[in-house]
């Protein structure tokens, strides 16, 4: 191991499946919360919902993945529904408490006993979850086997069929982002971060457009836990804690919040410090400048992308590609 | 002329209008033991001025928002033009033509003067989901709209700030933005919060002129105002209230001779005068000398505190951003 492999295995990581689902995820609390000012803190069921419905529609009902994914998307907007139509009406920090709560209930529920069953001998659902769902997407991979790339920087063509469908969505769901934004829409839905009161009192339904905003963003998020799982050909409920959505939270106000390229920058430094900082400590130890155990290594590395992060909020509040006025009118 | 439609109307509460524009009946709003509004009867009349007084804690901020659904009112029944809206949402009354600005005013900070004035147009397509994803349909719509915005500017003496985020204009400038903000909903009636606090003399004196304006454009105007002299100057009709009832109304002359209202607001100075209208003129050409009527009772004061409440809510949040 030296630097350069460390650098090198930082940016795999820069552009690894995890930095792919935590921009795309972030894409989707950016436009609830960069944009609209909803204090989301259950975006983790967003990615379960659409996760869930790619699982349990092959590996339950034995239909098609390609059918999964609109199940995914209808269970998501389910959870939208669910999430807004009782706290919209209310000040942001009720939806705050009901969406981490009920993020939480989700992923207790889809762990529990009555969701699990035998099926030829093979336990499903519950904490089992499901496995081997996504063989429909990785027929159709169009890259020949092999690997891709130059030298320590290469992926092989499993890894390139994820990746690239997957930054091409991360892409393409930015793109419909940015067009919302620029249009009147985006720009009602900016006026309700500022004042939603005075939105109403020119004769707009904020609530409407609050409940359009929880469930598009929230779709959003559900193609990132559709993409993670398809990746990993596996899903667990314990993926989906809240810690996720809190990381997601991370990467966001790292790119910088109400920008359009903020959640991506953000994702992909984020991922890169997290292996950097892991590589680093690990070569510092190899070469007998650290005494550390090998669990203290992963303990201390996430104690140093903290720190890191603490840095940034404090010089550059705005984020990596924010704008400093952003921040400045919220003092 | 407007003056003339009141004609012969008696000076007493409840007193029904020739054509009322705003008519309420029974409205309640307390909060715990206190009663804010208890208002019987209330016409409004089309097309006129009508300001609504009295001192602080009285209540007019709180039936403002009882009328336009800001608030909700335990009881009572309200239309306006023939429209009852005690059971319609409060983004629904603008959309009947009644628009009110706020007491401490509400900007959208982040957005520019004039993307503030472009929100405020009804109609506009790309506000829907799918409209926003056709871009040729609401840029037609909004160049048409750009007029509307130009008039409304140079009206307000805010073109120089056209494209300046409104977070940073001044307290006065805001309260403009917040009126042509308003206007820009294309209303038949509006209701305008102490339009003048916060407003240096000179613009007051345009601000009143504006008001003028828009009733001789047909609008009608109803305002809360502590400043006296903007009262008798322009209104055709005064109401006060005091303690949540509307306690007189009548022409500003009937108003200035009425003694409950010199006993609850005016105080004797303002009794005293022979020849209000003269008066008050005078004092507004002098500028900035005696404005604001400070209330005598203000132990508890609903209006303020409804708002505070309201700011402090939306501030929480932005500290979490």
């Amino acid at each position: 191991m030296n630097l350069g492999s460390i650098l090198l295995d930082s940016l795999r990581a820069s552009v690894s499946i995890n930095a792919v689902v935590y921009a795309m995820a972030g894409v989707g609390l950016n436009l609830q919360f960069g944009y609209g000012g909803l204090l989301n803190f259950g975006l983790v069921a967003f990615m379960l919902a659409g996760a869930y419905g790619v699982g349990i529609a092959v590996v339950e009902f034995g239909w098609s993945m390609w059918i999964g994914i609109p199940l995914g998307i209808l269970l998501s907007v389910g959870v939208g529904l669910l999430f807004g139509l009782p706290t919209l009406r209310l000040r942001a920090d009720y939806l705050a408490i009901v969406t981490i709560a009920t993020g939480e209930i989700l992923r207790l529920f889809v762990r529990s006993g009555p969701m699990q069953e035998e099926v030829n001998g093979v336990q499903i659902g519950g904490v089992f979850g499901y496995d081997g769902f996504a063989n429909a997407f990785f027929a159709v991979n169009p890259y020949p086997a092999g690997n891709y790339g130059f030298g320590g920087f290469s992926f092989n063509e499993r890894a390139m069929w994820v990746l690239t469908a997957g930054w091409g969505l991360v892409a393409l769901l930015s793109l419909v982002v940015w067009i919302l934004i620029r249009s009147p829409w985006g720009r009602m839905l900016r006026a309700v971060r500022d004042d939603e009161d005075a939105v109403r009192s020119l004769g707009k339904n904020v609530f409407n457009l609050k409940l359009q905003t929880l469930v598009l963003g929230g779709v959003i998020a559900a193609v990132a836990g559709m993409m993670q799982a398809v990746d990993q050909q596996a899903i667990r409920p314990d993926f989906f804690r809240t810690v996720v959505t809190f990381t997601v939270y991370t990467a966001v106000i790292l790119g910088g919040k109400a920008t359009i390229l903020g959640p991506i920058v953000g994702s992909v430094v984020l991922w890169f410090l997290i292996q950097f900082t892991d590589g680093l400590l690990k070569y510092l130890v190899d070469i007998g400048w650290l005494n550390l155990a090998s669990d203290q290594i992963s303990g201390t590395r996430f104690a140093l992308v903290g720190l890191a992060l603490v840095l940034l909020v404090v010089f550059r509040p705005q984020g990596i590609v924010g704008r400093k006025e952003e921040v400045l009118l919220d003092a | 002329m407007p003056e003339s439609a009141l004609a012969g109307v008696v000076a007493e509460v409840g007193v029904a209008k020739p054509d009322a524009v705003i008519v309420a009946d029974g409205v309640r709003r307390t909060f715990g033991g206190l009663v804010a509004v208890d208002v019987d009867h209330l016409e409004i009349q089309r097309g006129v001025i009508t300001s609504l007084i009295g001192p602080n804690g009285a209540g007019k901020t709180t039936l403002f928002n009882c009328l336009t659904r800001f608030d909700r009112a335990q009881a009572g029944k309200w239309s306006f033009d023939g429209v009852a809206l005690e059971r319609k949402l409060a983004y629904q009354v603008p959309r009947h033509g009644l628009v009110r600005t706020f007491q401490l005013t509400r900007t959208m900070e982040r957005l520019t003067v004039e993307e503030n004035l472009l929100l405020a147009a009804p109609g506009n397509p790309g506000e829907r989901i799918l409209g926003a994803f056709l871009p040729p349909l609401w840029r037609s719509f909004e160049r048409a709209r750009m007029d509307a915005v130009d008039a409304q500017l140079e009206r307000f003496r805010l073109d120089h700030m056209r494209n300046e985020r409104a977070g940073a204009l001044s307290g006065g400038q805001r309260k403009l933005l917040g009126m042509a903000r308003a206007l820009m909903t294309g209303p038949k009636a509006i209701l305008l919060d102490e339009p003048m606090a916060g407003v240096n003399p000179a613009l007051r004196q345009t601000l009143s002129e504006h008001i003028l304006e828009l009733r001789d454009d047909g609008l009608t105007v109803v305002l809360i105002e502590h400043d006296m002299d903007v009262v008798m100057n322009i209104s055709d009709w005064v109401v006060c209230m005091a303690q949540g009832s509307v306690i007189a109304e009548g022409r500003p002359g009937d108003i200035l001779a009425d003694e409950a209202v010199v006993d609850a607001y005016l105080g004797a100075r303002h009794g005293e005068s022979a020849t209000p209208d003269a008066e008050a003129e005078a004092r507004v050409v002098e500028g900035p000398g005696v404005t604001d009527v400070s209330a005598p009772t203000s132990a508890q004061d609903p209006d303020s505190d409804s708002d505070s409440d309201r700011r402090t809510g939306p501030g929480a949040e932005d500290g979490d951003e």
